[in-house]
């Protein structure tokens, strides 16, 4: 029994996402292998094979996958797919887009975005906006699967001495073509995986406002995020939505200002360790979650509170 | 050309969704269910497309109970031409249901198939890439636009650190992701005219396409709730808590 892990990364590094899909493939229990492909990629294959119980690492290198296009990652992955009874995606944009393909390839169920691994082939997954816990089980010889990466902790990045094995790269998609990307340039930590994340909704009433919650993200080294509400009135942009239908967020400190706690925005947020909310409202749905809540105005309460971090 | 889009029936975005006494899913009896709003966006971009041209029929597919008629119907007031049910009272996976949309694309060769990046009840976000995977259409997921350009298409994608875009020959199945556009509303005359428009029905069970599944829901559960914390008057309440209480900070 060998699980697959297929690695993400960028300049050069594994993406943290990948070091929490090798967790949950721990809990599954089987030796694990992790797929690198991209073009020059050497050295991230070589961190993969240094990663805590990694036993092997694939490396497929090819033009192909300089970019993360589905189908050319889903006909290498299943031309590596034989003898693994589990392959793992983060349930990332990029995880989403390919893992669905290789499960319809291997005509097999797809199990997105688990939180828990309860035995090989037992897994429990939120479904309604995190509403409600699944638990569902899989019959499928390959199990294909996307991982909640805030669910899992991360693996150790050294501590492995895997073999880095060259694959031979299948052939890219006549059908699509990479064109471009406007990808937005932050020295704050990453969104999904910041210890602390500050977040505006519609409250903030436009994104020059944002650069009050820039400031106090400055000083706290957190995150900024965002409602949809706040994404769809173009005061920042599509990357800082949290929630059921944008990014998971789990921090241990999230501060929600200006939101008013929709089912939608709380599916994205609610395991957070320590929970703020400032909003005027007081009966606003978001206090139903918060550990620590301010009934104030923002525009009131952000620059008192980017004083008082100076103290 | 036609375009093909996928409208799911849902419990409606608005209600909290409660786990059934049984624990085998979540109570669906009196309460209002709508039209997936991912769906929503899928059926308005087919609508704008064919207003600009480029397709001279929509066609609204809905698989899952009797009642997805009104879902269809609703789609058919939004402008979508004619309807197609395939009807069924099983929960079917993701795999199931493209199955079940490439047989529809086998029969109407549609140049577009448009549907939701996620169904909002099972949160699943993968009968898109399995319906592309199966019939080898191009894939575009999560699409924030999408601009024709004769037998290929450049799709904007949102993706976790930003935008990228690609370009996909046709025939492609695409996703749609929130700022794709602002769906309209049916307008009452509309919702009149209809009432005529065509909607075939076939039992799923009719089909010679291969619904099973091995994977089994062995019981659903609530999440965990969290306590309810406090309330503080003051930034300096909030942030000596947050320094001594919560240490977080
Ligand atoms: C299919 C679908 C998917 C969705 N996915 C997501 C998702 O992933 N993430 C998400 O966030 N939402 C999502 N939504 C949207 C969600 O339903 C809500 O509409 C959204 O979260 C509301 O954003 P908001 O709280 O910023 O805005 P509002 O609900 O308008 O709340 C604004 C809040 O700001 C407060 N406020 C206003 N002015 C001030 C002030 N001066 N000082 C203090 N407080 C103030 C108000 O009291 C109010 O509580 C989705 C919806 C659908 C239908
Ligand atoms: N039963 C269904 N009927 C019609 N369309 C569906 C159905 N299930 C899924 N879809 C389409 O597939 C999209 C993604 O669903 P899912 O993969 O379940 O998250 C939805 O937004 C719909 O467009």
């Amino acid at each position: 029994m060998t699980t697959l892990v297929v690695a993400e990364h960028e300049s050069g590094a594994l993406r943290p996402a990948t070091l929490n899909v090798i967790t949950a493939a721990k809990a599954i229990g089987n030796d694990i292998t992790v797929l690198v492909a991209g073009d020059g990629a050497a050295d991230v294959a070589a961190a993969a094979a240094n990663v805590d119980g990694v036993s092997k690492v694939l490396h497929a290198d090819d033009a192909a996958y300089a970019q993360e296009i589905a189908e050319n990652l889903a006909s290498l992955i299943i031309s590596q797919a034989s003898g693994f009874t589990h392959i793992l995606f983060a349930a990332t944009a990029a995880g989403k887009n390919v893992m669905p393909r290789v499960a319809a390839l291997l005509d097999v169920s797809a199990v997105s975005d688990i939180t828990d691994v309860v035995s090989a082939d037992t897994f429990i997954r939120p479904i309604y906006a995190g509403n409600a816990m699944a638990t569902v089980q899989s019959g499928d010889d390959v199990k294909v699967i996307s991982v909640r990466t805030t669910a899992f902790d991360s693996a150790a990045e050294t501590g492995g001495s895997a073999a880095v094995e060259t694959v031979a790269a299948t052939e890219a998609s006549a059908l699509v073509t990479f064109i471009g990307e406007e990808l937005s340039q932050s020295d704050r930590p990453e969104l999904t995986s910041a210890d602390i994340v500050v977040s505006g909704g519609r409250g903030m009433q436009n994104g020059d406002n944002f650069v009050m919650l820039d400031e106090i993200a400055e000083k706290l080294n957190a995150a900024v995020g965002a409602s949809r509400a706040a994404v769809d009135s173009g005061f920042v942009p599509n990357e800082y939505q949290v929630g059921q239908t944008g990014k998971v967020v789990a921090p241990n400190l999230y501060i929600a200002v200006g939101i008013s706690g929709a089912i939608q925005h709380l599916a994205g947020m609610k395991d957070s360790k320590v929970i703020v909310a400032i909003n005027k409202d007081e009966e606003a749905p978001i206090f139903q979650v918060a550990d620590y809540g301010l009934v104030a105005d923002l525009f009131d309460a952000l620059p008192e509170l980017s004083k008082a971090l100076d103290g | 050309m036609k375009i093909l889009v996928g409208v799911k029936r849902v419990l409606d975005y608005n209600v909290k969704a409660r786990v059934n006494a049984d624990k085998t899913g979540i109570e669906l009896a009196n309460v209002k269910m709508s039209m997936n709003p991912f769906d929503e966006i899928a059926v308005e971009e087919a609508l704008r497309i064919k207003e600009a041209g480029d397709a001279d029929e929509v066609i609204a597919v809905s698989i899952g109970p009797s009642q997805s008629q009104e879902t269809i119907r609703t789609a058919l007031a939004m402008g979508a031409d004619r309807g197609i049910l395939l009807e069924t009272d099983e929960l079917l996976e993701p795999l199931a249901i493209a199955k079940l949309f490439k047989h529809v694309v086998e029969q109407e060769s549609p140049g577009l198939v448009i549907l939701g990046k996620q169904a909002i009840d099972g949160d699943n976000n993968q009968t898109g890439q399995m319906l592309s995977a199966i019939t080898g259409m191009a894939q575009g997921t999560f699409a924030s636009k999408v601009e024709l350009n004769g037998d290929t298409a450049k799709i904007t994608r949102e993706v976790d650190a930003g935008l990228e875009s690609i370009n996909v020959t046709l025939p492609a199945v695409l996703t749609t992701d929130l700022r794709l556009n602002e769906p309209r509303y049916a307008k009452l005359p509309n919702i009149m005219k209809a009432k005529k428009k065509p909607l075939e029905i076939t039992p799923v069970a009719d089909l010679d396409v291969d619904v099973s599944s091995k994977l089994k829901v062995v019981e659903v559960n609530e999440p965990e709730q969290r306590s309810a914390g406090v309330i503080v008057n003051s930034v300096a309440e909030l942030v000596e808590k947050l320094r001594n209480e919560a240490k977080v900070i």
